[in-house]
């Protein structure tokens, strides 16, 4: 008797997997060669899906599905309009931007004026608290929307002139607005995304409208996956797939071995453990392409030791760039010797000159007749597998500068940035940027002039700033890359950072799609992509 | 038996309420700049810092705040509020989404653990120092010597990729046959302990003078091992099993990230990634009531299996 019921027990958890599982849908499976299919593509839980709350890769791939952009950028990464007909401007701080006739939201709304005003208002609108608010600061009423009790609730620079047009007063003429529009922050958002002016509706972000080439297909699954389906009525030009299915990944190994397995179709980032086989696992379905990214080894210039710019240059020539890029990170990456990215219009190859060009001996006479510090200390945030090349960067130092050399791990980046703030101790650390738009100001202005938003060095140069005001300013986008590039041989005069490497994006896919392309933004390119 | 149980949930409530305020205190003080590690390695705006640090009341520091954050926590617990996640998401939607994959993962591990586990255990403990004895002792040392973190990937990689028996990931909606591999893989772990348990526990039984006289009886084997020996042998394979259901669902966080299960694990681990605190504390409270419960019926089962405990 007691064994029976003693079974019974046993048999009960079985039952309920049972039970519990039957009730899942058993569907997916790898859907037949129909070319209207979706296909997959590799996201991270995304933050946020308003566009001016989205400043990660994830959010702004499932938008760029959604929304289509003002302007776009060309193999040159030079802008060219898509959502606009023109944008123009006499004297690059009143701009006219005439939209194309015909666009319409998801649900029907015509795309207007008001449409890109009432997004722009409530992005930069400081209560509101989006991410991506600051885009919007070169515009004229800024400062009145800021602070807890703002003055203004709408920016008084942005103007109506009709349906489809209206004007935008920058308090400073800036050259490259027309290049900034083409960032996520700039899209349009409907009349049915508010629920009061100013007011973004309940659930909006569940379930975005926008006016783009595709369009939601139920609604955000956390989590889970993003679906879109192609947007019959859009005007532009049509994606060659049905839809896209964003399916989100805690961690890109499960995406490489879905990939492997063809039960993904694109991974945009290769995890670094898994980029030694993918050549031999994926042959020509792994692929590489520019990225917008730079690492760089940053001195704290406010501290007394680092503050000789011979010091910081006898560092730069004491480490071997092309070593380090090529044993680990086995070519992923591009050895960097200029303070821009190649993928910039205005770059120049090895601006920082012989403070780039590896030489250990004239390097260590110039680091003891400068007196540099006999202990360098390097800081990086453990969470970001740098350890390997810090510490191989680190036996370099050692071995070439004949100092002693520690890395020092910080939990989080955030940490890093804390302890900066606060102007501790923490010898060279490590920083990365990634370009919001392509301009050359894009790599200069935040990271190095004296009001920077990411200028954690101390870095202050009149001359610079001066330059890079200028350049904001100048007549033509040539002109103001001239402004740039005297502010960047500023920059390589002074060495705040050394420049180590460009980023690469290594993304791969299966065998059931083809024209896979990523761009500087790490998005996939949703108007390319096919089904093989 | 019912007033034990009655009182057992009384302590339930304060043993939750101890736990909720240890591990509030604990992310509390550990937190470093939870607004900057949600944004990551991106500058964060000084209006967006000034928003998040009103509304998740990030400004209340020190004992004062600690006090005053969690009396808020507690005030909205009680009212069946969770909170919202630093990202703005209600902290139940994420559970109520997280909970039904965990548990369902967690069964498997633990069926596969009792019906494979138990079972060898048992022939391992009544042929003791045979061929499936050793050949089981071998097994389950290597099992046991391979951490999670190697076998899952392992598992994934042969089973699901270069032999594609099973899907390599199992996803938000998973079908039984995507999660019987991840579920192996998390109970494989318990499976060994199990089993080393039972068969130990079996083969003592088996030289016992209950079972000497019962064979003395004439009664036959089958029934000497089935009612006598198995229920003796099964009260400490209970109690591990019991704590091991807590252990498996909490200690999902590898296998559900290899497998890209978004269950608790999956995120438990982000909101320490991302220092979110309330994110936190909410699945770890779940998670200790899923130890007191699962405990409480370990209790209730010691006295059905061994008629010698009883409680008052």
């Amino acid at each position: 008797m007691r064994v029976r019921r003693l079974a019974a027990w046993a048999a009960l958890p079985l039952a309920v997997t049972l039970g519990l599982t039957a009730c899942g849908s058993g569907g997916g499976g790898g859907g037949a060669s129909d070319p209207d299919a979706a296909v997959r593509i590799e996201i991270a839980e995304p933050q946020h899906l308003v566009p001016t709350n989205t400043n990660e890769t994830s959010g702004s791939q499932v938008l760029s599905a959604l929304f289509s952009p003002l302007v776009d950028y060309d193999e040159a990464n030079k802008p060219h309009e898509v959502a606009a007909e023109s944008v123009t401007s006499s004297d690059n701080k009143v701009w006219t931007i005439k939209l194309k006739p015909g666009f319409t939201f998801h649900n029907g709304e015509k795309v207007t004026a008001d449409n890109y005003l009432d997004a722009w208002n409530y992005g930069a609108y400081a209560p509101n608290g989006q991410n991506s608010s600051y885009f919007f600061e070169k515009i004229a009423g800024y400062e009145d929307l800021q602070g807890e009790k703002p003055k203004a609730e709408t920016l008084n620079g942005l103007k109506k002139v009709d349906d489809l047009t209206f004007t935008v007063t920058l308090t400073e003429p800036y050259v490259d607005f027309r290049t900034m529009l083409g960032y996520t922050a700039f899209y349009p958002l409907p009349k049915a995304a508010f629920s009061a002016p100013g007011v973004l509706a309940e659930g909006y972000e569940q379930a975005p409208i926008g006016q783009g080439p595709f369009r939601m297909k139920g609604s955000w699954q956390h989590d889970a996956k993003v679906e879109v389906e192609k947007y019959d009525a859009f005007p532009g030009q049509q994606p060659k797939v049905g839809g896209v299915e964003f399916r989100i990944y805690q961690q890109p190994t499960a995406a490489y071995a879905d990939v492997l397995a063809d039960n993904l179709d694109v991974i945009k980032t290769i995890p670094t453990e898994n980029l030694s086989t993918a050549a031999t696992d994926l042959g020509d379905r792994f692929q590489q392409s520019p990225a917008s990214s730079l690492q760089v080894l940053a001195f704290p210039t406010f501290q007394k030791e680092y503050s000789k710019p011979e010091v910081r240059k006898a560092i730069s020539m004491a480490i071997d760039r092309d070593e380090i890029t090529k044993s680990i990170f086995k070519d992923s990456q591009q050895p960097a010797r200029s303070f821009v990215s190649p993928v910039v219009a205005g770059y120049r190859e090895n601006t920082i000159g012989a403070a780039g060009a590896f030489d250990p001996v004239k390097a260590k006479a110039m680091y003891e007749a400068a007196g540099g510090p006999k202990k360098i200390e390097l800081s990086y945030n453990g969470d970001g597998g740098h350890k390997d090349w810090i510490d191989a960067t680190c036996n370099q130092l050692k071995a070439n500068l004949g100092v002693e050399c520690v890395g020092t791990a910080e939990p989080k980046f955030a940490d890093l940035l804390t302890k900066l703030k606060q102007k501790q101790s923490v010898g060279l650390f490590r920083m990365g940027w990634v370009m919001d738009y392509p301009s050359m100001e894009n790599y200069l202005g935040p990271l190095y002039s004296t009001n920077g938003s990411s200028n954690y060095y101390g870095y202050s140069n009149p001359e610079f700033d001066k330059l890079l005001a200028e350049g904001a300013r100048a007549a033509s986008a040539d002109e103001a890359v001239k402004k740039y590039q005297a502010a960047e041989d500023l920059l390589a005069e002074d060495l705040p950072v050394i420049p180590l490497r460009y980023g690469q994006n290594n993304f791969g896919h299966s065998t059931k799609v083809k024209n896979v392309h990523v761009d500087l933004f790490d998005r996939v390119d949703l108007l390319k992509i096919e089904r093989a | 038996m019912l007033r034990f149980i009655l009182r057992r949930l009384l302590q339930m409530v304060l043993a939750f309420f101890g736990t909720t305020l240890i591990v509030y205190a604990l992310m509390f003080a550990g937190q470093g700049d939870p607004i900057q590690a949600l944004a990551g390695e991106r500058p964060v705006t000084a209006a967006q810092r000034a928003y998040l640090t009103e509304k998740y009341h990030l400004d209340a520091t020190g004992v004062g705040g600690f006090f005053y954050r969690y009396a808020n926590y507690l005030g909205g617990l009680l009212r069946g509020d969770l909170g919202q996640s630093l990202t703005g998401r209600q902290i139940g939607d994420i559970l109520a989404a997280a909970w039904p994959v965990t548990v369902k993962l967690a069964l498997i591990a633990m069926a596969v653990t009792i019906l494979v586990g138990v079972t060898a255990g048992v022939i391992a403990g009544i042929r003791r120092a045979g061929v499936f004895d050793h050949a089981t002792l071998v097994l389950t040392l290597l099992v046991l010597g391979i951490p999670t973190i190697v076998l899952a990937p392992l598992a994934q990689y042969f089973l699901g990729v270069r032999w594609p028996i099973f899907p390599p990931t199992a996803g938000a909606q998973p079908s039984f046959w995507a999660l019987l591999l991840p579920g192996i893989v998390l109970g494989s772990l318990s499976l060994a302990t199990a089993l080393r348990l039972t068969r130990t526990s079996v083969s003592e039984n088996l030289r016992a003078d209950y079972v000497r006289t019962a064979r003395s009886k004439g009664l036959v084997r089958r029934r000497i091992v089935g009612v006598h020996v198995l229920r003796n042998s099964l009260i400490p394979v209970v109690t591990f099993l019991g704590v091991e259901l807590g252990n498996l669902m909490s200690g999902a966080i590898i296998t559900e990230g290899v497998f890209n299960i978004p269950g608790v694990g999956f995120n438990l681990f982000r909101g320490i990634r991302t220092e979110d605190g309330p994110l936190v504390v909410g699945i770890v409270s779940v998670l200790v009531v899923v130890y007191l419960l699962s405990n409480l019926v370990v209790d209730v089962l010691y006295a059905v299996l061994d008629p010698r405990i009883r409680y008052e």
